[in-house]
């Protein structure tokens, strides 16, 4: 097998790595938004802030290289998913303009910031809800009909993403994030809003789990491929450990939460949304667009690939390593208290 | 009138990027003025840099945050609207843009913090080196994205196979026929957009009377940067035109309003060019003038409307009265640049009311200049999204058109108000000015203190961006 086989494959794994890059960092600074109207208290609403705002542009960015890099590795795939999720895109990216905003807005509207408060919360929960709905229409499958050379379009409808299973990945995804949020606010911040986002973390951990698990029960029902896939032997023997490593991990995100520690119990969320990315990938493999375009066939020329591939391979470290260094600089705790006046 | 998808798309994309380029053009320019204002400041030592870097900074920050956001959507927009074009072209374009984001937004993404966040964190050398870095990465987002652009309007380096795009010479690619003048034009204009705006609000200071001593030198470094840019944009810009006579001459003749390649081309100062008579109603045009400074001979000719077929011709009136607009602005900022230098030469602007008056209502008109720049690229190159490959009729996503009016809807309600109260923002943030009061001194010693312990750190976090509340302290 040669180049052809290879290459995709690679970005596959490179567009897999972007976003989760882009659901770890960018989650738990949309969950930080997600827990805006837990409190009422404007200084602790600023503490919260100021725990992200020097790194929220920084985390968006890796969705640009998700969305970028599918278009430049996987053109055919990305030409079928943007106008198939057209309207779930769309709203995500305008809720995405009012939180973005609103990290600077707030500060300038002093004192009158009950509106950008408003749009912060209510732009991450958007935004959230809206990636799930896209995480759900994918999951389900998204109907193509080939034309002629330019090859499978997208010829369902406008609404096929609107499903009750969307809604339920739209939740998750919500929850989800809420606990990464609640877990790094609990490490960056001391006082009122680290005692309370330890209190909300365990009752996020245990919606975020039953909502994981009401998906990964519904999809091998919604989708019969998907079910060959984990409960046809031999899959069956290998991929028993990936549920059981999950549980274990929220037993211990939960331990940690109980006995107030600070790091582990966010380092255990991100795993346990690395997990539930394993097992996506293990549900779909090797589809790009389940059912029917896989990594090669949506694969760009591999001239265009190679290219992109020399980039990144030069630039990721590069990219990592000032990442890495910002949040140095940033470290420690945000404390209560100190904030604006 | 029937609703076209093709027009919704059209109108959606045009209505986005139209609002997304004022950000971008502005932060560049600004800050490319903060992190010089900091170098003056680590060279000079004098706190006036300092202040006004602070303050130009914050007005920094709203805007590039408006950059950034609009910037999202653009990108996702070419597959969600235009996923005919992302799978014709992605081979080709795709990787310039792959590029941009991995050599530039990243890097403005990350140093932002420092530089935004960093001001007692940091050692001052780490921080006025972030806001260089910021600076240069929006200028190599801008390399990347004009040369995408770019090879639109004249595509190079690439075969088509099966009616698609296939690379075959990268730097062909990157460097096409219209990319140097395109990039040169555009941070040009940057730069020079950013200046009037930083001499308007100068001059508003000055005729207030307040600020004096930081007016005063906004007003002396944006004069001196406009002196030299204007007349180098125009320069720049006719250097342009005749490389877009030799790649898209059917723009070049909609820009003239030149119908009849056989005579000789009249500079046109006023008409309204008629599509459907093929000639231009009541103009006003002084003969061969255009010939000339298109061909440099007396006797010039280039091609004429008639000499393309009805439907390879471009839209006329954006095309033509963009142009006609920019080359005015153009004009009258070389007029701006000169006479402010004169001024400061002699000694007298300080005095001079009118000039002040004047140059304080001025700060809208690069932008305008910006975006009829971009109407006449742009609509230029109609009917094609990149010339000779693709028409933009064919290049749409299969949406239905209630997803477009409703996308379309949403867009236009949502920038409007978003938008405009950020510039509203601006605008108040300019009119409390760089007041000391405002603009916390750095804490004692604080700039240049070393990196100190994770605890001490953390509270410089807030203080440092506490910065950016107007009223820290
Ligand atoms: C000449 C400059 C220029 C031009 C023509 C464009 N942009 Fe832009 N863009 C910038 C210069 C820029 C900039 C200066 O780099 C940003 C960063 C913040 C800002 O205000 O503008 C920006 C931000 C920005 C972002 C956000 C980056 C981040 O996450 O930090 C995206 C995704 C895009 N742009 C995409 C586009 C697309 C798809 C364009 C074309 C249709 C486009 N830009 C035209
Ligand atoms: C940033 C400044 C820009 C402005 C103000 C601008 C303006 C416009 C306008 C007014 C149109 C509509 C033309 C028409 O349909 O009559 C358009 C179309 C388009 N532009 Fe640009 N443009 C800009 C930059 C870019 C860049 C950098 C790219 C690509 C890399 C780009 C790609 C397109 C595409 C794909 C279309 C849609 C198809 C079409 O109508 O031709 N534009 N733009
Ligand atoms: C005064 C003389 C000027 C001349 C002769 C000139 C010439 C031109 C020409 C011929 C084009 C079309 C390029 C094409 O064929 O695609 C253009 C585009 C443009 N102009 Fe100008 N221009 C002038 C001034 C300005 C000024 C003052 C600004 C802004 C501050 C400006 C901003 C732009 C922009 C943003 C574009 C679109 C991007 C591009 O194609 O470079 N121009 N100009």
């Amino acid at each position: 097998m040669g180049m052809e086989w290879y290459l995709p494959l690679a970005w596959a794994w490179i567009i897999g790595a972007a976003v989760a890059m882009y659901v770890i960092l960018d989650g738990f600074d949309l969950g930080i938004g997600i827990l805006f109207p837990f409190t009422k208290d404007e200084h602790e609403r600023d503490q919260m802030m100021n725990t992200v705002a020097p790194f929220w542009d920084g985390n968006e960015t890796w969705l640009v290289l998700g969305g970028g890099g599918l278009w430049v590795a996987f053109p055919k795939a990305y030409a079928v998913i943007m106008p198939a999720l057209y309207l779930p895109v769309i709203v995500m990216l305008l809720a995405l303009i009012f939180r973005g905003v609103s990290f600077e807005f707030r500060w300038v509207a002093k004192p009158n910031k009950s509106v950008w408060n408003v749009t912060f919360a209510g732009g991450s929960i958007v935004a959230a809800f809206c990636q799930g709905l896209i995480l759900g229409g994918l999951i389900q499958g998204v109907d193509v009909q080939t034309q002629g050379a330019l090859g499978p379009q997208f010829a369902g409808g406008a609404l096929d993403w609107a499903t009750p299973f969307g809604a339920l990945c739209g939740i998750g995804v919500v929850l989800g994030y809420a606990l990464l949020g609640a877990t790094w606010l609990a490490m960056k911040t001391d006082g009122e809003v680290a005692a309370r986002s330890r209190r909300q973390a365990a009752p996020l951990l245990i919606a975020m789990i039953v909502a994981m698990g009401l998906v990964s029960l519904w999809t091998p029902l919604l989708v019969d491929r998907i079910w060959e896939r984990w409960f046809s032997l031999p899959n069956l023997l290998f991929l028993w450990p990936i549920p059981l490593v999950t549980a274990g991990v929220a037993w211990l995100v939960w331990r940690g939460i109980e006995n107030g520690r600070e790091i582990g119990p966010f380092v255990g969320s991100i795993a346990l949304f690395v997990l539930g990315f394993i097992g996506l990938a293990i549900s779909t493999y090797p589809y790009l667009v389940p059912p029917h375009i896989t990594f090669w066939d949506a694969a760009a020329a591999p001239a265009s690939q190679i290219f992109m591939g020399v980039g990144t391979v030069v630039m990721f470290p590069i990219i990592m390593g000032y990442t890495v260094f910002v949040y140095w600089i940033f470290r420690g705790k945000v404390r209560a208290g100190e904030g604006y006046h | 009138m029937h609703l076209d998808p093709d027009i919704l798309a059209r109108l959606q994309f045009a209505f986005t990027v139209s609002f997304h380029i004022v950000f971008p053009a502005f932060s560049i320019g600004i800050s490319a003025y903060v992190a010089t204002l900091l170098l003056l400041w680590q060279k000079t030592g004098a706190d006036r840099f300092h202040r006004l870097a602070r303050f130009w900074t914050k007005i920094f920050a709203v805007s590039f945050a408006m950059g950034v956001v609009s910037g999202i959507v653009l990108s996702y927009q070419f597959g969600t609207n235009w996923s005919r074009f992302s799978e014709v072209v992605g081979n080709v374009i795709g990787p310039l843009i792959g590029y941009e984001v991995l050599t530039a937004f990243f890097l403005e993404a990350t140093f932002l913090g420092i530089m935004l966040f960093g001001w007692d964190r940091v050692p001052a050398w780490l921080h006025v080196l972030s806001a260089c870095v910021v600076a240069f990465g929006t200028a190599i987002s801008g390399f990347w994205i004009l040369s995408a652009n770019s090879w639109m309007h004249t595509p190079a380096g690439f075969e088509m196979r099966d009616g698609i795009a296939y690379p075959v010479d990268w730097v062909e690619i990157i460097f096409n026929p219209s990319f140097p003048y395109r990039f040169a034009h555009m941070m040009t204009a940057a730069y020079l957009t950013t200046a009037v705006v930083v001499l308007s609000v100068g001059c508003r200071y000055l005729l207030a009377g307040r600020f004096g001593e930081d007016a005063r030198t906004m007003v002396r470094m944006a004069v001196g940067m406009i002196a030299i840019v204007a007349p180098l944009q125009a320069f720049i810009g006719d250097e342009h035109g005749l490389n877009t006579l030799e790649h898209q001459p059917a723009k070049v003749a909609a820009m003239e309003g030149h119908w009849d390649g056989s005579a000789p081309v009249a500079l046109s100062l006023f008409a309204i060019p008629n599509a459907k008579t093929e000639r231009n109603d009541y103009e006003i045009s002084i003969p061969r003038v255009s010939g000339l400074i298109l061909t440099h001979q007396w006797d010039g000719r280039i091609k004429g409307l008639l000499d393309f077929p009805k439907e390879d011709r471009p839209p006329l009136i954006g095309v033509f009265f963009g142009f006609r607009l920019m080359v005015a602005i153009g004009f009258l900022l070389i007029g701006t640049g000169l006479a402010g230098a004169y001024l400061l030469w002699r000694g007298e602007i300080w005095d001079a009311r009118w000039y002040q008056r004047g140059a304080s209502y001025l700060w809208p008109l690069g932008f305008v200049a910006i975006l009829s720049g971009w109407i006449v690229t742009e609509q230029g190159r109609q009917p094609w999204v990149a010339t000779g490959i693709l028409r933009t009729a064919d290049a749409m996503s299969p949406v239905s058109t209630t997803s477009l009016l409703i996308s379309l809807s949403l867009f236009v309600l949502v920038y409007c108000c978003v938008f405009s109260v950020g510039v509203y923002y601006i605008n108040r943030l300019i009119n409390r000015g760089p007041d000391p009061s405002i603009i916390a001194p750095p804490r004692s010693g604080g700039a240049s203190r070393p990196l100190s312990a994770a605890e001490d750190a953390a509270r410089d976090a807030i203080e440092g961006s506490g910065q950016m509340t107007p009223a820290a302290g």
